[in-house]
């Protein structure tokens, strides 16, 4: 797999704080990838030293095969951080055709991207006339002019409302179907849950995990069963040496799997007992629940 | 260069402030002519400043540097904006994340400040050569072209003013501040010459350390054509007692303003460099 970067025992104090930990990580071509963590957990911090704005204080990192500088690197690479950050004075027009100069692309591309972002009708309109939601939007398009080998996105959703949070995903799912690789720091869960494949888990600065979302944790998912005869469902489930705790609630039998098992194997043997089901889901535990149990897991 | 050059000039142009500013500062530097026309006719006396001799070349090298050189605070405030408003706008970290390097960043910035200062120069040479041109008492070539190197000094006073100002906004990250700040050192660089002229060394000493003070060196590059003036109307007067002024400028005071020239640049980089945005 082609490697774009690579990030190598990176550390940044601030003072006395340490925002970044030790830190290693690998981004491959083709995938997306989702930065996790709550606010300050050193996301920003980790994108801001790879994009050349903050220093490092310890450790290090590489772009593409590592032989090019880093601002050579990044007119490859598209990234917005935080808010956007435009000339006011300036349309929007002018301002991509300054990013060209900047990234030495030429200036062809500027109405296509635009016309991705819904911006076309806007575009000799100066960039202090724009809504957040646009301005966002034409950070973006900005990030995208070069065709980038690798879309960086911080935060890309915050502070918009959710008619703008809706645009901005369709567009990072469009970009991503095309098979830009995308790095997106969040600390929506489930954001980074519609559109990753894989995910850096970060706290307080240090990695808690990274690989791909459903290997998070070694779980073999759980059962959520509904019957009218409850407590013989219960006993049979906590007899069973492949199924783990077990929760009832409302009436909602929830069976957290030991060992993999087919629902339909299931349904066949439970029916067999004389268990008949009103209902039967096999599910994975959502990211945000694999999240909470990794952190609390971590903290203890 | 010229893409480092281009990227400053979209910045600068489509901001209608800068473009204001940059148009009126190049409007007065034309307007030393109109010097030119100042003209009393009231009866007996008659005054036409043109006819006093300011315009005789060599001399209207001299005068006209001098007098174009006070305009230059209109371009202290573009450059310093110009500079203060990438913080403000945090347009600076958009530009690096980009892919501009810091140092092609700075070097944007100085290559701006030099085409300023250049293009003023050509500007103050073209405008004082037709002045001479039309007034001077004396138009042989050697005259025309001697005491040119009055324009490589405001070349140079101009680079390195605003150098120091480049740095300044850079420091300070506001431009109202930064400009507070520089009217405030050249506050500063006379206390200091009050105080070590009073209290530590001789006058005379004194007067030589300030001439190694930032502001104090870039104004000394050239003095005051006034008291010249004079000198060269009484000697055409009366031939006698000669008042014996040093005008000149001396390499030693090219020397002082190219060091902190050089020193404003670096700092203006290694500030960058060392600063998390």
């Amino acid at each position: 797999m082609e490697k774009i970067l690579i990030v190598n025992h990176l550390t940044k104090n601030f003072g006395h704080l340490t925002a970044v930990k030790d830190l290693s990580f690998t981004i491959e071509k083709g995938n997306v990838y989702g930065i996790l963590g709550p606010n300050g957990s050193g996301k920003s911090t980790t994108l801001g030293i790879v994009l050349n704005v903050v220093n490092r204080t310890k450790g290090d990192f590489a772009w593409f095969d590592g032989n090019t500088s880093t601002h050579e690197a990044l007119k490859k690479v598209g990234a917005i951080i935080e808010r956007p950050n435009f000339y006011p004075y300036m349309t929007a027009v002018q301002n991509l055709n300054l990013v060209c100069k900047i990234k030495e692309v030429p200036n062809t591309k500027i109405e296509e991207k635009l016309e991705l972002v819904g911006l076309l009708d806007r575009k000799n309109s100066k960039f202090n006339t724009y809504s957040l939601g646009m301005k966002q939007r034409l950070a973006i398009a900005s990030a995208l002019l070069n065709d980038p080998e690798i879309l960086i996105l911080d935060e890309p959703t915050n502070g918009l409302d959710p008619q703008g949070i809706h645009q901005i995903r369709e567009i990072i799912k469009k970009i991503a179907s095309e098979g830009t690789t995308i790095l997106l720091a969040s600390h929506l869960l489930d954001e980074v849950e519609k559109v990753c494949s894989h995910v850096i888990i970060l706290r307080k600065g240090e990695k808690l995990y990274s690989g791909r979302v459903d290997g998070m944790l070694a779980s073999h998912g759980f059962f959520e069963l509904r019957t009218e005869n409850t407590k013989l469902l219960t006993d049979y489930l906590e007899k069973n040496a492949s199924f783990g705790p077990i929760k009832v609630e409302n009436g909602l039998v929830t069976a957290i799997l030991k060992e993999e098992m087919d629902a339909t194997a299931l349904n066949k043997t439970l029916f067999a007992q004389g268990v008949v089901l009103s209902h039967l889901v096999k599910r994975k535990e959502s990211l945000e629940e694999q999240f909470l149990t990794l952190t609390k897991n971590q903290a203890n | 260069m010229v893409r480092l050059l281009h990227i400053e000039f979209i910045k600068l142009w489509n901001n209608r402030a800068s473009k204001i500013l940059i148009i009126s500062y190049f409007v007065l530097l034309t307007s030393i002519a109109l010097v030119a026309a100042i003209k009393f006719d009231i009866g007996p006396i008659q005054f036409h400043l043109a006819d006093q001799g300011i315009f005789n070349f060599p001399y209207v090298w001299h005068f006209n540097t001098y007098i174009a050189a006070l305009f230059k605070l209109f371009l202290a405030i573009v450059i310093v904006s110009m500079m203060s408003n990438e913080y403000s706008n945090k347009t600076i970290k958009q530009n690096l994340i980009d892919g501009l390097s810091k140092k092609e960043f700075i070097l944007s910035k100085f290559l701006t400040v030099i085409s300023f200062a250049l293009i003023s120069t050509i500007f103050v040479f073209v405008v004082s050569l037709i002045l001479g041109l039309v007034y001077s008492d004396f138009n042989e070539l050697p005259i025309i072209f001697s005491d040119l190197e009055f324009l490589l000094a405001f070349f140079l006073k101009l680079t390195g003013f605003f150098s120091f100002c480049l740095f300044l906004g850079i420091l300070v990250k506001r431009s109202a501040f930064a400009l507070g700040f520089l009217i405030l050192w050249s506050i500063i660089e006379q206390i200091v010459f009050g105080i070590l002229g009073w209290k530590f060394v001789s006058w005379e000493t004194a007067k030589i350390i300030k001439g190694f003070f930032p502001l104090q060196s870039m104004s000394n590059l050239i003095k005051e054509p006034f008291s010249r003036l004079k000198a060269v109307q009484s000697i055409a007067n009366e031939i006698g007692e000669q008042v014996i002024l040093d005008y000149q400028v001396h390499w030693y005071e090219i020397t002082i303003v190219l060091c902190w020239t050089a020193i404003f640049v670096y700092l203006s980089y290694a500030l960058l460099k060392k600063r998390d945005l």
